[in-house]
């Protein structure tokens, strides 16, 4: 497999070295030290490597880097503007939808893609997308509640 | 020491106990201190003896001894008027790092923020035996608050000295102290300016009274949340050194095989790629997980293996393996309590009723898998470890260096959680070994796999009822042994006057050791179902057989909590709904949890539908973070009272991945309710364990209230509930 030189994250253009089978979440993590992508499966079962591939939530781990192509990727780390939160990180932390946290990152990349495609999910439309998210430390009840909420902010925003 | 606190001291089954710390020599600390942290006011606080005893795991020394009081935290104020606080604790998501913070800040009366939180780092932080069992709230929070209360007392003797004025009229709010008659004041920066003082405690410090608590008792976000919510927090797995490899470890063919011979000729080709092999440790470092991971899987090693149990036999193989009382069992030692005589308790009863009930290991499954980075520098290494005893760590280091302790530093960075399942550094070891190989830096990140596989889990267990009634409901007997699972919970709160009560420790087939809640999910899961095949025996209603048997006042009041807010008694609205209770004490927390399940008349799956858990802890320290732990218990138990058990076979696991291994997911949370009752009269206690108790036994109450079945074994209904 041909190695991959080049890859945009973030809307920055890293140069890389990997093998095209490398996973996008260990160039992420060990050639870029984006850690904000957290490993929990390797197998695509917990969700806690989701980031964005041309908006799509797809889990890292299972996504050969050579997949990627010239497409956009965004990670946790990309997902404020400077300062400024973007409104599902500051409704996790209004929520205080975490424990550990060691879910989180991957939890917001999947709920961000959630709003981008239905900008106002009922409470079973959440539990069904987030369904490939998985959090041991129980705190699903808040992370529903996080994503209503920035909902609502989003709603508003709009208005 | 009255039988019953004998008898609770030696049920604590602490798995992982260590030797008592080494003997602090304070005088040279405190000057350290100094030096590094710059003037200012240092307050030592000192464990009294009881907790110094509990802490060190020497609370089974000979009563009267004297014991050595040990350091339990500093807390320092610097010139620049920045607090910071050392603590041997580490936050695994128990939002510990807040809750402590909220004690400083109250007695100190100080903002949050000004308040730095140094934890878990060996080379920094008193010693500290382990973050487990429930303690960091009932003694670490109380220690703080002392600490700074003697602070606050400091600063209020500096300014009255420097007012030569009587330090009554003096107030501390807002980082200042002051003198409301002549409304000057002047801020704590100034006030340390060029001291050195000290102060140990304990002391009698006035501390402030929950009922005028301002910080304490509010619900605060997690300290640091933005840094989770960014990504930017480094958690162990994501730590990076210069120059660091990674590592990768070649695991035995099955549990205890010993390496015969290995090949690893092609690995060592492979650039940058360096084998080490130690006894039976065959691992590898290189510049990638990806080329570490090649380079593993390029060793041919063989194994040799021996015959063990598997599964299948797992309930047999317990109760033919009880070891003898005083012989060293990883679940602690065998114990007997007795009251009254079982004899006669059986002979005044109407009904008798002998069950037994089963639990299969599980495993904690935290996010982060087990990560460690060892770095060595000569003859000393420090490790970045993700544990719940950096202290503990530290000892396996040195003892498997044949180092002294002095040479190893343990940190532990906020850590992607463990539920009890951190309390050992394999990574640790592991990654030291490969570090000091290839004299660099080397990570090691477990993956999922071998944190299935090569950790630890909860202990399995069989436990034994037989119990007598008389004809009105008044339980005369009680016997109840358990077979390895432990003996945290084991006693009943019920008023029985005889009582045998018996743990077996015994031989596992896995490696097992510490889990939240520890065997008292087990323990309370036997009674409580138990408890509801009795009321049936005399057709009553579980609840009010309950209340009957039970005197304990803050039982009942969250027995009588929950079953008001969950509406107890209602009928049923649709076929297979089923309503179920359960509840019980440990660790200074009460809970009783009411629960409705719906099982589909045609497949038997269960679908449990809401959860109304009522928990009372004494003095709420932080509601929200409470409520995060009582949500959180409940979702996490739900795995382990349904569907979570660990299979094997002939020392190999078999379902050692996510997509074998099922984990509670968002489709499968209920309706959670919660009752929080606040007890301010009554010191706080944790609650990051007991809130789970109450639910396994209510959901398997609950099936038997929807289909007449009734389950004894935990997993309960893992592929739903067949009709018998
Ligand atoms: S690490 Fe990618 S789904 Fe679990
Ligand atoms: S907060 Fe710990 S796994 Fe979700």
């Amino acid at each position: 497999m041909a190695g991959i030189k080049q890859i945009n994250v973030n809307g920055k253009n890293y140069e890389i070295d990997a093998d095209g089978q490398a996973s996008l979440l260990s160039v992420l993590r060990e050639q870029l030290d984006l850690t904000g992508s957290k490993y929990g499966c390797g197998e695509g079962q917990c969700g806690a490597c989701t980031v964005l591939i041309s908006g799509n939530p797809r889990k890292s781990c299972i996504t050969p880097v050579s997949a990627v192509g010239q497409k956009q990727v965004t990670t946790i780390e990309g997902l404020a503007k400077g300062d400024q939160l973007h409104p599902l990180q500051q409704a996790f932390l209004d929520e205080g939808a975490m424990q550990c946290a060691y879910c989180t990152s991957g939890m917001i990349m999947t709920g961000v893609a959630l709003l981008n495609a239905n900008q106002n999910p009922s409470a079973s439309e959440i539990s069904q997308f987030m369904e490939g998210n998985l959090c041991r430390c129980g705190t699903q009840p808040r992370i529903v509640a996080a994503i209503q909420k920035a909902a609502k902010a989003g709603k508003a925003a709009g208005q | 020491m009255t039988a019953t606190q004998n008898f609770h001291e030696e049920l604590e089954p602490e798995r992982y106990e260590l030797a008592a710390p080494p003997p602090y020599r304070f005088e040279a600390d405190r000057r350290e201190f100094f030096k590094i942290l710059g003037a200012g006011i240092l307050v030592v606080s000192a464990l009294s003896t009881v907790h110094a005893a509990q802490e060190s795991g020497a609370a089974k020394r000979k009563p009267g001894g004297e014991l050595p009081q040990e350091i339990s935290a500093w807390l320092h104020i610097g010139e620049n008027g920045k607090i910071t606080v050392y603590t041997g604790k580490a936050e695994l998501g128990q939002n510990i790092r807040t809750s402590l913070s909220q004690a400083v800040a109250e007695e100190l009366r100080v903002s949050i923020s000004s308040i730095a939180m140094v934890m878990g780092d060996t080379g920094l932080t008193p010693f500290d035996m382990g973050t487990f069992g429930s303690r960091t709230t009932p003694i670490m929070n109380l220690q703080l608050r002392k600490a700074s209360a003697a602070a606050r007392e400091l600063l209020i003797g500096l300014a009255a000295t420097q007012w030569s004025i009587d330090r009554k009229r003096l107030l501390a709010a807002q980082g200042k102290i002051s003198d409301p008659d002549t409304s000057r004041s002047v801020d704590y920066a100034t006030l340390v300016k060029g001291q050195q003082l000290t102060q140990t405690l304990p002391a009698e410090d006035p501390l402030i009274a929950a009922a005028a608590w301002t910080v304490q008792g509010q619900s605060l976000p997690k300290v640091d949340g933005r840094d989770f919510v960014t990504g930017k927090h480094r958690y162990p797995s994501d730590l990076k050194l210069p120059e660091m490899l990674h590592g990768k470890v070649v695991r035995p063919a099955s549990f205890g095989a010993t390496l015969t011979s290995f090949d690893a000729h092609e690995a060592e080709q492979m650039p940058g790629v360096t084998v080490v092999h130690d006894g039976n440790f065959i691992g590898v470092a290189a510049a990638s997980t990806e080329l570490a991971s090649r380079a593993a899987a390029a060793i041919h090693a063989e194994w040799k293996s021996k015959p063990q149990s598997s599964n299948k036999e797992l309930f047999e193989y317990l109760k033919k393996n009880s070891i003898e009382k005083k012989e060293r069992a990883v679940g602690g030692e065998s114990s007997r309590i007795e009251s009254g005589s079982m004899e006669n308790g059986l002979k005044s009863a109407t009904h008798r009723l002998q069950q037994s009930y089963t639990v299969e290991y599980i495993a904690h499954c935290p996010l982060e898998p087990r990560s460690a980075t060892a770095q060595w520098s000569g003859e000393n290494v420090t490790v970045w470890t993700g544990t719940q005893r950096p202290f503990g760590v530290r000892g396996e280091l040195a003892e498997a260096f044949r180092i002294p302790e002095e040479r190893v530093r343990v940190l532990m960075p906020d850590t992607g959680s463990a539920y009890g399942g951190k309390h050992t550094g394999e990574a640790a070891i592991e990654a030291a070994r490969l570090a000091r190989a290839a004299k660099r830096p080397v990570k090691l990140n477990w993956t999922r796999e071998e944190e299935l596989t090569w950790a630890y889990f909860r202990p399995a267990g069989v436990i034994e009822v037989t119990s007598g009634m008389r004809a009105d409901g008044t339980i005369t007997a009680w016997e109840f042994h358990n077979y390895n699972s432990g003996s945290a919970g084991i006693r009943t709160f019920y008023d029985i006057p005889n009582q045998l009560i018996e743990f077996h420790a015994t031989r596992s087939p896995l490696r097992q050791g510490s889990y939240r809640g520890l065997a008292a999910t087990a323990n309370h899961f036997a009674r409580e179902s138990h408890m509801d095949e009795l009321a049936l025996l005399v057709k009553m209603d579980p609840l009010e057989f309950r209340l009957k048997n039970l005197k304990d006042e803050r039982l009942r009041a969250v027995f009588e909590a929950a079953a008001k807010k969950f509406g107890w008694g209602r009928a049923k609205t649709y076929a297979g709904q089923g309503f179920g209770i359960g509840g019980g004490f440990e660790k200074g927390g009460n809970v009783a949890t009411a629960v409705e399940v719906a099982v589909d008349p045609a497949t038997g799956a269960v679908k449990v539908v809401r959860v109304v858990t009522a928990f009372e802890c004494g003095a709420i320290v932080n509601p929200d973070h409470l409520l995060n732990q009582i949500q959180g218990s409940n979702i996490m138990g739900l795995g382990g009272a349904l569907f979570e058990a660990i299979e094997f076979e002939n020392g190999r696991i078999l379902n050692g991945r996510f997509s074998k291994y099922r984990l509670p997911r968002f489709s499968d949370v209920p309706q959670l309710e919660t009752v929080m009752l606040d007890r301010k009269d009554i010191p706080s206690a944790g609650a990051g364990e007991t809130p789970m108790l109450g639910l396994a036994p209510a959901i398997g109450n609950a099936i038997f209230d929807a289909t007449g079945v009734r389950l004894r074994s935990l997993p309960l209904a893992p592929n739903g509930v067949k009709k018998v």
